[in-house]
């Protein structure tokens, strides 16, 4: 601070500090009392008999009151003192050197990308690499593509849709069923699923184009709900909660097959040595390329009527209307796009498992689409990749910690926290950035040149 | 006919449940236009807290009645889970009053994530069965009637009752109500506007928390995960009944009540929450503010 605080103020912050810190010591040990104090345990008769663990709530209160007390002694007035510099700083004009790298980030990006495989198996050989390329990689962009397709829906149309796991499930269940059932290839099933799951966009939006804000928020909840009942109570068709297993991998064109078994293996082909690797290198490279087509395709339908419809939609329905354009089209093409991508990467995840079963599909994955979208800043692509890497990465970090356990005893198991820490990052992020990881847009309408905009500019849309 | 009434009386039984958890989204929702994702976990925590305070009071208060357990269950539960909305409130929804919509809506999604995998961690993640508390069973002109359905139906009458009575004939009521049609002009006529909005939040979390107590009552057995559904349902029953409107949310409750407990009892009970939803987007299509709710008025 410029000014130096005197001791009066220093006293009266402190003590500010210590009550407030009292104050919620008392909250946490309400909150905690009985839910960290006491655990409920089963006896040898199966009974239920309750364990106390003074200790661990007695470090946790304390925890909490040290946390308040280091938060308003020390850390609010730094921030103030940093938000008060800020202000006052003149704003430093960007060096030409990084200029140059965010003009082509994007190109940079992608190339890091594709690289990515080749370095991990350079760095850790192909046995190694398998759980680098699989859990971070396949797994994480997985999640982008489905966030970019959820994207066309929530960021550029501006309708909430809960239940967009529904879709993902369309897709890996038509995969499923009738790759094994005809054993048709993942190239004719691909467009095949896709064009399932926009039918089934159609479908569910068709009734809803009436409804607007959270009342469809919960009918299209509704929807994804009624598709996992369905598909775990169909069981002559779905197999129920048991599943489908046995789902063929995919082949590179039929010109040769990752299956041991099969005449056309690539190790026989190549003559190299046999590994699992090399199937998760090859799904690598497919789903960047199934997210680069959906960014690709984002991108240029946001220059075509039908995307600028998408976001006039957005801003102002009403407007819309009177303007000519027709909104029941709009919302369905919206919905049948977003749907198709969900779809694709439905079969794309039904061939990577070569299982699916309906645990796969619960709200809680539309809640975590729907949180990286929302987290990336709505309508931002890189904001949403972003999320994805932030969120998806971070949880599959906390599988690796195996550290911890020297830390808290050797029955600590860092899982068990996994989804814990998923939700209170998502709460910490979402009051940090409450406008996304990216809060600048790019108009796609422009008067005299494009330029970015605060993305609190636009509108989130009613329906 | 007599199998129909006693499927009536199962329904009004559930529908009592889901129709005090909906009380809880659809008043948050008048007041501040947010879905609280977290609420039906909050119903998790309070049917928990009851847990651990019934298997104190057993080894505590062996000789009293079912009455007394109840009472103190129910009242320790209120406390406790009032305390867990209203922190919730505090940290994860007040700090994005006034930021765009959706901004809440993930952080309560994040919440109730946090909540349920919080409970897993403390608490376990098995199942957790207590010994039935009431077993009583009268028969009524031929139709079975638990001593757990006439409790259930009693209570979320009772609550009723006072909760219309806070509402409609209090102060407080009237603050919300204010808060609730103009938040801005109720804050310029003196009524602190976030005490109020929290203590909405403590209001529904209460009725709440004795949902809870009475769904641990009634089905002997509570886990972690128990928040999802029952909670999804009441939303759906509030959304039904049309949101923002108190006596919807009770009719909704009960509506999702009847359709489960006639579709189980007629049809098939794998589909009944296929059919409740169904019903819903149904319901939806022809009356799109829900049955009681005001059409929104949209002024350009």
């Amino acid at each position: 601070m410029a000014v130096p605080a005197t001791t009066s103020e220093d006293q009266s912050l402190f003590a500010k500090a210590i009550r407030e810190a009292i104050f919620a010591g008392a909250i946490a040990f309400g909150l905690f009392v009985l839910m960290i104090g006491i655990k409920t345990d089963q006896n040898i008769r199966n009974e239920l008999v309750l364990v106390p663990r003074w200790g661990l709530l007695a470090v946790v209160v304390a925890l909490v009151a040290a946390g308040r007390f280091m938060t308003v002694a020390y850390l609010q007035p730094y921030f103030a003192a940093r938000k008060s510099t800020k202000a006052k700083a003149p704003v430093l004009p960007q060096s030409a050197n990084s200029a140059l790298f965010w003009k082509h980030w994007t190109k940079i990006a992608i190339g890091a990308l594709i690289l990515y495989p080749v370095v991990i198996v350079l760095l850790v050989g192909f046995q190694g690499s398998l759980k680098w390329v699989d859990n971070f990689g396949i797994q994480i962009l997985i999640y982008v593509m489905l966030a970019w397709g959820l994207n066309i829906v929530v960021g550029l149309a501006g309708l909430l849709d809960l239940g967009y796991v529904a879709f993902y499930a369309v897709g890996a269940y038509s995969y499923a069923l009738l790759g094994t059932e005809f054993g048709w290839s993942f190239w004719i099933l691909l467009p095949a699923a896709g064009a399932m799951a926009a039918l089934w966009g159609v479908v569910l939006g068709f009734p809803v184009l009436r409804l607007r804000g959270d009342y469809l928020a919960i009918v299209t909840l509704a929807f994804g709900e009624i598709i996992r009942l369905v598909l775990i109570n169909w069981r002559e068709v779905t197999n129920g909660t048991a599943g489908i297993s046995g789902i063929p991998k995919v082949t590179f064109f039929g010109l040769f097959s990752f299956d041991v078994s099969s005449p056309r293996y690539i190790a026989k082909v190549f003559d190299i040595a046999q590994s699992g690797a090399y199937y998760k290198i090859f799904l690598y490279y497919l789903i960047l390329a199934l997210a680069l087509l959906t960014a690709f395709v984002t991108v240029r339908l946001r220059r075509m009527p039908v995307g600028r419809a998408w976001e006039a939609l957005r801003e102002d329905e009403i407007a819309c209307r009177s303007l000519g354009i027709n909104t029941t089209t709009t919302k369905l093409t919206a919905f049948a796009i977003g749907a198709m991508f969900g779809g694709f990467a439905g079969s794309f995840f039904a061939a990577r498992q070569g299982f699916v079963s309906p645990e796969s599909f619960i709200f809680l994955e539309s809640a975590i689409i729907l949180a990286i979208v929302v987290l990336g800043g709505m309508g931002s692509l890189t904001g949403i990749a972003i999320a994805a890497l932030v969120m998806i990465g971070g949880t599959e970090i906390l599988r690796e910690l195996e550290f911890l356990k020297v830390v808290f005893g050797e029955g600590f198991t860092p899982e068990l926290y996994r989804m814990l820490l998923f939700g209170l990052a998502m709460v910490i992020v979402m009051l940090w950035k409450p406008r996304g990881f990216v809060g600048s847009r790019e108009p796609t309408a422009y008067l005299f040149e494009q330029k970015a905009v605060s993305g609190s500019f636009t509108k989130e849309g009613h329906g | 006919m007599e199998y129909f009434v006693q499927q009536l009386v199962n329904g009004l039984t559930l529908g009592s449940i889901y129709g005090l958890i909906a009380i809880g989204y659809t008043m948050v929702y008048g007041i501040i236009g947010m879905i609280n994702f977290a609420h039906g976990d909050v119903f998790m925590v309070g049917a928990f807290i009851a847990l651990i305070v019934f298997l104190f009071l057993v080894t505590a208060l062996a000789g009293a009645g079912v009455v007394v357990f109840l009472l103190i269950m129910m009242i320790v539960a209120m406390l406790l889970t009032s305390l867990y909305s209203w922190t919730i409130e505090k940290l994860a929804y007040r700090p994005l009053r006034g930021s765009f919509r959706l901004a809440p809506l993930i952080t309560a999604i994040g919440m109730s994530i946090v909540l349920s995998n919080f409970v897993q961690v403390t608490q376990g993640p098995r199942n957790k069965p207590i010994p039935p508390m009431i077993s009583t069973v009268y028969n009524v002109f031929g139709i079975s009637i638990s001593a757990k359905q006439i409790v259930i139906v009693l209570v979320t009458a009772v609550l009723l009752t006072l909760f219309w009575y806070i509402v409609n004939k209090t102060s407080l009521g009237r603050a919300q109500r204010a808060c609730e049609q103009d938040r801005k002009m109720a804050a310029l006529l003196g009524i602190d506007v976030d005490r109020t909005i929290s203590i909405t939040f403590i209001m529904g979390a209460s009725l709440a928390a004795v949902a809870g107590t009475l769904y641990l009552m009634y089905y002997g057995v509570v886990v972690f995960s128990d928040g999802f559904v029952p909670g999804v349902k009441a939303f759906t029953a509030a959304v039904l009944g049309g949101i923002g409107s108190i006596p919807g949310a009770v009719l909704g409750g009960l509506l999702i009540g009847f359709i489960e407990s006639m579709w189980s009892a007629y049809f098939s009970i794998d589909y009944k929450d296929v059919a409740a939803f169904s019903i819903l987007a149904i319901v939806l299509i022809f009356l799109p503010s829900g049955i009681l709710g005001r059409p929104e008025v949209e002024k350009v």
